[in-house]
């Protein structure tokens, strides 16, 4: 508890060339309310996307809590906000007013370098058009967090243990047939387990998913659950997920429903 | 690494970004062909002036000359004694140049130079360009008795037509000449004394005399009196010609001559007194020099220093002193020649002398050569900059068509400077390849020069390289390899800065925009 609260310890992924003090600073709002456990965490979130002079709210006040090893699913029809909710929770994007903090450090207003970092090391992203790089192979697109992260020597280097890495994710989600095929010769599910690999590569604490099984039929959209559950309960990792279709929230820990921009209670 | 990756993957599949960088290899390659054609012509032009001219140039602003040459080399070494390697006086006159060709006889103009064939060698490299291997040893104003180049000495015996006619060069075309001219005399005088047999005593007609007979005739101050000269077995004082004086190249590489080593020509020049007179002499063609350089060819002639001093009244009658009208100075190697033709101006009055480098004496020409040079590169730097833009648009394409590549990258935590890097890398790489390529094809291109301007002669049917233009027999190159280095720069230089701009744009993305982009 008091070490999650600890202003004075740089979060890892702060970079040392930023000073601690500002950077880390704690939301005060969001520490009130924080429970031991709680790994990510919003509050009072508001994001708006301006069309013109109008701007069109799209969250208004948000506040959630994931809970560590927690699998929540955030539910609501199209247009509701729950990917931008994602968006934001992963610092893909800065929202207009509210924080979001991760393991009780504040991380939206962190430097652009700091959340690349972030995002590099310590969350997970599934997409729902699986956003594999068509350049690279298989096992090339599951390395790509660590080719991001090393420099050229760091990474021949430390290239069998990332290779050995990649190759476990590959047999772990059943592609290591496929290792060395370009992404346009696999088939969705293939694709998407490819990228639920590359997620998991630099030993992330959370995955965030926006509509995993969205372009998948019901069978491989089950395959694709079934890994994530497993990962959920094996690994304890933290996941959250964002879908439309009530029977995969319903594979969930817990279910919560957006709409018009808020979370409805109940 | 990512960027090292996916520039190699971006390079091996984006067919079109290859295509757009052709354009940087053809302006690479032709800069290359055109520097080293360009430097090889400079080499090979100033190698023959300076060849031809001393380093420096020390000379009187009076045409007649001034007395004393010995006097004059004494103080200019002097002055600079430790640069010299070597001096030797001449005396240059305009002179006008008479050839007889087929009885007629052919006015050429020319600039007459006496030399001291002893000293003149150890100042210039002019020995190396005549046609006769002893005279290319130590020039000697005797005719000699044959053995003239046939094939072009300075040219590959394989490229350069055979000048037939040299072989009977010398002291046998001499005696044909001169027994032709006997006979012709003889038909003449019988003519004439069968015309007075049969009573119409017609004149005869003079053009068909022998015209070294009427030369010598109306000159017999050259020949010591009372004693005939017999042209079979003697000589005039030898003179050596450009051979572009009596000699003209036909298209298809092949030499005409007009006349021949053995051969008289009269040459006239003014006398070294005021006012000036005309004063006309023979002198008989002992060689010919071949510069390749057509400005000296066409008009330099030479003969012997002593020679043309007691012809045009140069020598004192007292002190047996000749005039001069130039003082040739070979420069040690290393030597300033700027800075001791600026010491020996200084110490000579500038108003009656003249001292300058050989640069000096041809800084037009290599200042229009210089020009010429930087033109043409301005120009063709200008196009690789043109091809810069063809870059920067498929570059720009190449970005909207990776934008929701850029998000997952960056999703990824991939950061700006990283995504910069991609297609800044990219652009570095194919300027790399473009440049490469367009340096080995330029390279290629030198070394294959000349094969490749035969085989568009013969596609075309027209010399691409006139020896009748030209005195080369080949397309002189040279390859500095620093103009290489420079040329090849600026091309990747180029390719990566027309990638800046899009690469700052690929950069700029927001990350959840670039993954929603369809």
């Amino acid at each position: 508890m008091s070490n999650l609260l600890d202003t004075s310890v740089a979060p890892p992924w702060v970079s040392s060339r930023r000073s601690t003090g500002a950077a880390a600073a704690l939301d005060h709002a969001a520490a009130a309310g924080a429970r031991r456990a709680i790994h990510l965490a919003c509050r009072g979130l508001q994001k708006s996307y301006r069309k013109g002079p109008l701007g069109i709210p799209v969250l208004q006040g948000i506040d959630l809590d994931v809970r560590e090893g927690e699998f929540l699913a955030i539910v609501g029809p199209s247009g509701c906000g729950k990917s931008t909710l994602l968006h934001l929770l992963g610092t893909l994007d800065q929202p207009d007013a509210g924080v979001v903090t991760f393991e009780g450090h504040r991380i939206d207003d962190l430097p652009a370098a700091a959340r690349d970092l972030l995002r590099n090391r310590h969350f997970g992203m599934v997409f729902q058009f699986y956003h594999l790089l068509p350049e690279l192979t298989t096992l090339e697109n599951v390395l790509a967090p660590a080719l991001i992260a090393e420099s050229t020597i760091g990474y021949w280097l430390r290239r069998s243990a990332h290779r050995r890495r990649a190759w476990e994710l590959l047999e772990l989600v059943g592609l290591a047939h496929r290792a060395r095929h370009k992404p346009r010769e696999l088939s969705g599910g293939e694709m998407q387990r490819a990228a639920i690999a590359r997620a998991l590569l630099s030993r992330p604490k959370v995955l965030l998913a926006d509509e995993p099984t969205g372009n998948l039929d019901r069978s491989t959209g089950e395959q694709i659950m079934h890994i994530l559950g497993e990962l959920n309960r094996r690994e304890r990792l933290t996941i959250v997920m964002v879908t439309h279709d009530p029977w995969i929230a319903g594979q969930a820990d817990r279910t919560v429903h957006l709409a018009e921009g808020r979370i409805q209670q109940g | 690494m990512y960027k090292l990756l996916l520039c190699w993957r971006y390079l091996r599949t984006r067919y079109i970004a290859l295509v757009c960088i052709i354009s940087v290899t053809l302006g690479v390659a032709t800069m290359i062909v055109v520097n080293s054609v360009m430097a090889g012509f400079t080499h090979e032009m100033q190698d023959r002036l300076n060849g031809m001219l001393g380093d420096l140039i020390f000379r009187s602003r009076s045409l007649d000359g001034v007395l004393d040459a010995e006097a004059h080399m004494a103080q200019i070494r002097q002055v600079a004694g430790e640069a010299i390697a070597g001096m030797s006086p001449t005396v240059h006159v305009p002179a006008l140049m008479y050839l007889t060709v087929g009885g007629e006889l052919l006015p050429r103009q020319i600039t007459l130079v006496g030399i001291d064939e002893q000293t003149y060698a150890s100042v210039s490299s002019f020995g190396k360009y005549l046609q006769h291997p002893e005279n290319r040893r130590q020039l000697q104003f005797r005719l000699r008795d044959g053995g003239y180049d046939v094939v072009d000495h300075q040219a590959d015996a394989s490229v350069a037509k055979p000048r037939t006619v040299m072989k009977n060069a010398g002291w046998p075309w001499r005696r044909y000449k001169s027994m032709i001219d006997r006979q012709r005399a003889d038909e003449q005088r019988l003519l004439e004394s069968n015309a007075a047999a049969t009573g119409s005593a017609a004149a005869a007609p003079a053009a068909t005399q022998n015209p070294f007979q009427q030369m010598a005739a109306a000159h017999g101050e050259a020949e010591p009196e009372g004693r005939d000269f017999d042209p079979a077995s003697e000589q005039h004082a030898g003179i050596v010609l450009g051979i572009g004086i009596c000699g003209f190249r036909m298209p298809d590489g092949s030499d005409q001559f007009l006349g021949l080593p053995g051969d008289d020509v009269k040459v006239s020049y003014p006398l070294s007194v005021v006012p000036p007179e005309i004063t006309s002499h023979d002198y008989t063609i002992v060689d010919f020099y071949e510069s390749k350089m057509s400005e000296y060819d066409g008009s330099f002639a030479f003969v012997p220093l002593r020679t043309l001093q007691k012809n045009r009244g140069m020598i004192d009658p007292k002190t047996g002193l000749g005039k001069f009208t130039t003082i040739q100075i070979k420069l040690r190697p290393g030597a300033d020649a700027e800075a001791v033709r600026d010491r020996l101006q200084n110490a000579f009055p500038a108003q009656l002398y003249q001292v300058s480098t050989w640069r000096d004496e041809q800084g037009p020409l290599l200042a229009a050569v210089h020009m010429e040079t930087m033109v043409l590169n301005v120009l063709l730097f200008l196009i690789i900059a043109v091809a810069g833009f063809g870059i920067l648009a498929i570059f720009c394409m190449i970005v909207v068509e990776k934008t929701r590549d850029i998000g997952i990258l960056k999703s990824l935590g991939a950061s700006r400077s990283g995504v910069m890097g991609i297609f800044l890398g990219y652009g570095l790489c194919l300027g790399l390849v473009g440049a490469g390529v367009g340096t080995g094809l330029g390279l290629l291109f030198v070394a294959k020069i000349n094969e490749i301007a035969d085989l568009l002669a013969r596609l075309t049917g027209q010399p691409v390289f006139d020896p009748a233009v030209y005195y080369f027999y080949r397309i002189p190159t040279i390859v500095e390899p620093l103009t290489v280095t420079w040329v090849a720069a600026g091309a990747v230089a180029i390719a990566v800065l027309a990638s800046v701009l899009p690469a700052r744009r690929a950069a700029r993305l927001h990350p959840v925009r670039a993954l929603r982009y369809e």
